[in-house]
C-alpha cells in the first residue's frame, strides 16, 4: 500500500496541513485528541473534503483539488472500523455482515465470507439482531461487514478505544487474525501507543493538525518514555509453567518470571513498566522480589531527565528507566553485567 | 335519536378519501424535504423552512384563499391545469391540495425528528461500505426513519380529517362533491333542526380519530418491538 496524502483543511479553529508518503501494510496513526486524526480519516475516506490538495492510494487519486477529482467514498473502496460499532440497527447481524459485500463489485471480491465468518468467530450469530450484542461481538461484526466491503485499505480509526481491557486484547487476536488472513492493509489509528505497538509496524505521529514524525512504534516508545505518566511499556509473551504459592511462574523466552496470581492460559502477554525496574550492579543476597533477572546492557539513551537503558536478558529484551546519577553511580554502559529486580506484583496482564 | 342521512355518508366517505389521498401524496415529498432539510446544506435553507412552516401559523382561511388565487383561472398555476384538462377548483382534489398543504409541516416535522435521531455514523458506515447517496437513502435513512413516518402520517391524516378553513375556500362546500364531515356539521349547525345530524357526524369524527390515533399507537408499539 503506498498512501500519499499532501492536503490541507481548515474547519473552525483547526487547520490541519500534512504532505506524507506512507508505504507499508500495517501503519498507526498515533496522537493525542484533537490532533487532528479522525480529520484525516474522513478526508482519507471521502467523509469530508479538503480545502486544497492531493490524495492517492495506490497511484490512483482520490482527491485533487488541481484536476477537480473527488472520488465518492462509495468509489474509494476504503473501509472503515470506527470507535463505536456503528452497525445498522434495523438489519440482522448476517445483513449487517453482507451489506457491502452485496455492494462491492464483483471482480473485487477476494474474501470468502465463510472464512471471515469462522475467524472471527460469528457463526452463532448471524441471526441475531444487531441491538442486544456485547461492545465485543458489535465490534467483531463491525470488522467483519468493513473487511467483507473487499477494501484495498481499512481504517480503523480508535477501534479499541470503547471497550474495556479484556474485550480490548481480544478485539486486537481478531483484528491480527483477520488482516494476516485476508492480507488487508490497514491504517490503524489511535491516542494508545500500547495498542499502536500491538497493530502497527510504522506509525505515523501526529500533533495539532500537524505531521511530527514517522518512525517504529519500538522507537516512538522509547522517545515517549520520558514525558509518559508510566515510562515505557515493556511487552513480555510468556507461558506459564507452574503455580508456586500465590503466584504462577512463566517461561519468558530462557528466564522465568514470577508473577502474583495469574492464570494457565497459553499466549499470555504482560505489560511491565520501565520505572518498575530496578537495576543493580551485583546479585543481592537476599532481595524480597521474586524475580532477579541477569542481563547485558545493550545501550543507554536519553529519555527527558532520566537514563533508558536497553537490556538483554537472555534471548529477550528489556527496556529500564533510571535517573542520571543512577546511571552514573553503576557505571551503566553497553556490555555491562547488570541484575534487574522486579516485583512479581509488577506485572499486568492484557486481555 | 343520532342517525345518518346519505348525505351524512358521503361526506363521512369523502373525508376519508381527501385524508387519505392528501397523505399518501405528500408522503415521498415530505421525506425527502424532510431528508433534504436535515442532512444537505444549501442556500435559502432557512427561507424554505419558513414557508413550508407557514401553514401552521397561518389562519387555513388564507391559506384557502392563497390557493383559490393561485390555482383559480386568472391565478398563476390554474391555467396550466386547465391547458392539461384538469379542473381543480370547488372539486374533491382542491379539498386534497387543500389538506396537504396545511398538513405537510405536520408531516415533515415529525419525519425530521425520525432522521435527526439517525447517528450520522451511520449513514458514513453506509457510504464506506459502497453505497451511493441514493442507496444510503432507501436502505439506511428511511428504514430508521420509519418511526417518524408512521407518526407524521398519523398527525396528518388527523389533521386532514379535520380540515375546515382552506377546504371551504377552494373547495366550496357542495355536498355529495366537496362537502366533508366539518363542512357538513357547519351546515347542520347552521340550521334550526341540525342539532341531532351535527351530533351524530361528531360521534362518527371521534370514532374515525380514535380509530386513526389507535393504528398509529399499534403501529408504533409493533416497530418498537422490532427495534
Amino acid at each position: 500500500m503506498e498512501l500519499k496524502m499532501a492536503v490541507e483543511k481548515t474547519h473552525g479553529d483547526f487547520n490541519l496541513q500534512t504532505d506524507f508518503t506512507l508505504t507499508g501494510e500495517h501503519i498507526g496513526i498515533f496522537g493525542s485528541s484533537g490532533s487532528g486524526k479522525s480529520t484525516l480519516v474522513g478526508l482519507l475516506a471521502g467523509l469530508a473534503t479538503p480545502d486544497r490538495g492531493e490524495i492517492s492510494l495506490d497511484g490512483e487519486c482520490l482527491f485533487s483539488s488541481s484536476r477537480h477529482i473527488d472520488l465518492p467514498p462509495q468509489r474509494r473502496r476504503i473501509g472503515i472500523v470506527f470507535q463505536q460499532a456503528f452497525l445498522f440497527p434495523h438489519l440482522s447481524v448476517e445483513a449487517n455482515l453482507f451489506y457491502g459485500y452485496k455492494r462491492c463489485d464483483p471482480k473485487y471480491r477476494t474474501i470468502d465470507p465463510q472464512a471471515l465468518i469462522s475467524v472471527l468467530r460469528l457463526e452463532g450469530l448471524l441471526k441475531r439482531g444487531v441491538n442486544n450484542l456485547s461492545g465485543g461481538e458489535k465490534q467483531r461484526v463491525a470488522l467483519g461487514r468493513a473487511i467483507l466491503s473487499n477494501p484495498r485499505l481499512l481504517l480503523m480509526d480508535e477501534p479499541l478505544s470503547a471497550l474495556d481491557d479484556t474485550l480490548k486484547f481480544q478485539i486486537v487476536d481478531y483484528l491480527r487474525a483477520a488482516s494476516e488472513r485476508f492480507h488487508i492493509p490497514y491504517l490503524f489509528i489511535s491516542h494508545s501507543l500500547l495498542e499502536i505497538r500491538l497493530m502497527t509496524e510504522r506509525v505515523l505521529s501526529v500533533a495539532q493538525g500537524r505531521v511530527v514524525g514517522l518512525a517504529t512504534p519500538e522507537e516512538l516508545a522509547r522517545q515517549r518514555m520520558g514525558h509518559s505518566q508510566v515510562g515505557y511499556i515493556n511487552l513480555l509473551k510468556v507461558e506459564p509453567l507452574r503455580k508456586l504459592g500465590g503466584m504462577t511462574v512463566y517461561r519468558w523466552g530462557t528466564s522465568e518470571l514470577f508473577v502474583s496470581g495469574g492464570d494457565d492460559r497459553p499466549d499470555a502477554m504482560f505489560e511491565l513498566s520501565s520505572r518498575d525496574i530496578i537495576l543493580v550492579k551485583k546479585h543481592p543476597e537476599a532481595v524480597s522480589a521474586r524475580n532477579l533477572l541477569k542481563c547485558t546492557v545493550v545501550d543507554t539513551f536519553p529519555s527527558g531527565n532520566k537514563v533508558g537503558v536497553e537490556l538483554a536478558c537472555g534471548s529477550e529484551t528489556l527496556i529500564a528507566e533510571v535517573v542520571m546519577q543512577a546511571a552514573d553511580d553503576l557505571a551503566i554502559q553497553a556490555q555491562t553485567e547488570i541484575y534487574a529486580v522486579v516485583k512479581a506484583s509488577s506485572f499486568r496482564r492484557l486481555g | 335519536m343520532l342517525s345518518l342521512a346519505s348525505a351524512d355518508y358521503d361526506a363521512i366517505r369523502l373525508s376519508v378519501k381527501v385524508a387519505l389521498t392528501a397523505t399518501v401524496l405528500s408522503l415521498p415529498f415530505g421525506f425527502l424535504f424532510a431528508y433534504l432539510m436535515t442532512f444537505v446544506r444549501f442556500r435559502g435553507k432557512a427561507f424554505l423552512e419558513v414557508l413550508v412552516n407557514l401553514p401552521l401559523t397561518l389562519p387555513p382561511v388564507v391559506i384557502g384563499y392563497l390557493l383559490l388565487l393561485s390555482l383559480g383561472k386568472n391565478g398563476w398555476l390554474g391555467p396550466l391545469f386547465d391547458r392539461l384538462g384538469i379542473q381543480l377548483i370547488f372539486t374533491w382534489k382542491a379539498a386534497v391540495i387543500a389538506s396537504a398543504v396545511v398538513g405537510f409541516p405536520l408531516l415533515v416535522r415529525s419525519i425530521r425528528i425520525g432522521m435527526e435521531s439517525i447517528d450520522r455514523q451511520l449513514i458514513h458506515a453506509s457510504r464506506t461500505l459502497g453505497a451511493g447517496g441514493l442507496d444510503t437513502l432507501f436502505t439506511v435513512v428511511l428504514p430508521l426513519s420509519r418511526h417518524g413516518i408512521v407518526a407524521g402520517s398519523s398527525l396528518m391524516l388527523a389533521r386532514s380529517l379535520g380540515e375546515f378553513g382552506a377546504t371551504i375556500i377552494v373547495a366550496g362546500n357542495i355536498p355529495g362533491v366537496t362537502q366533508t364531515i366539518p363542512l357538513a356539521i357547519y351546515d347542520y349547525a347552521g340550521s334550526p333542526q341540525g342539532e341531532s345530524a351535527a351530533l351524530a357526524l361528531c360521534l362518527v369524527a371521534i370514532v374515525i380519530s380514535v380509530v386513526v390515533l389507535t393504528c398509529h399507537e399499534l403501529l408504533s408499539r409493533r416497530l418498537t418491538r422490532r427495534d
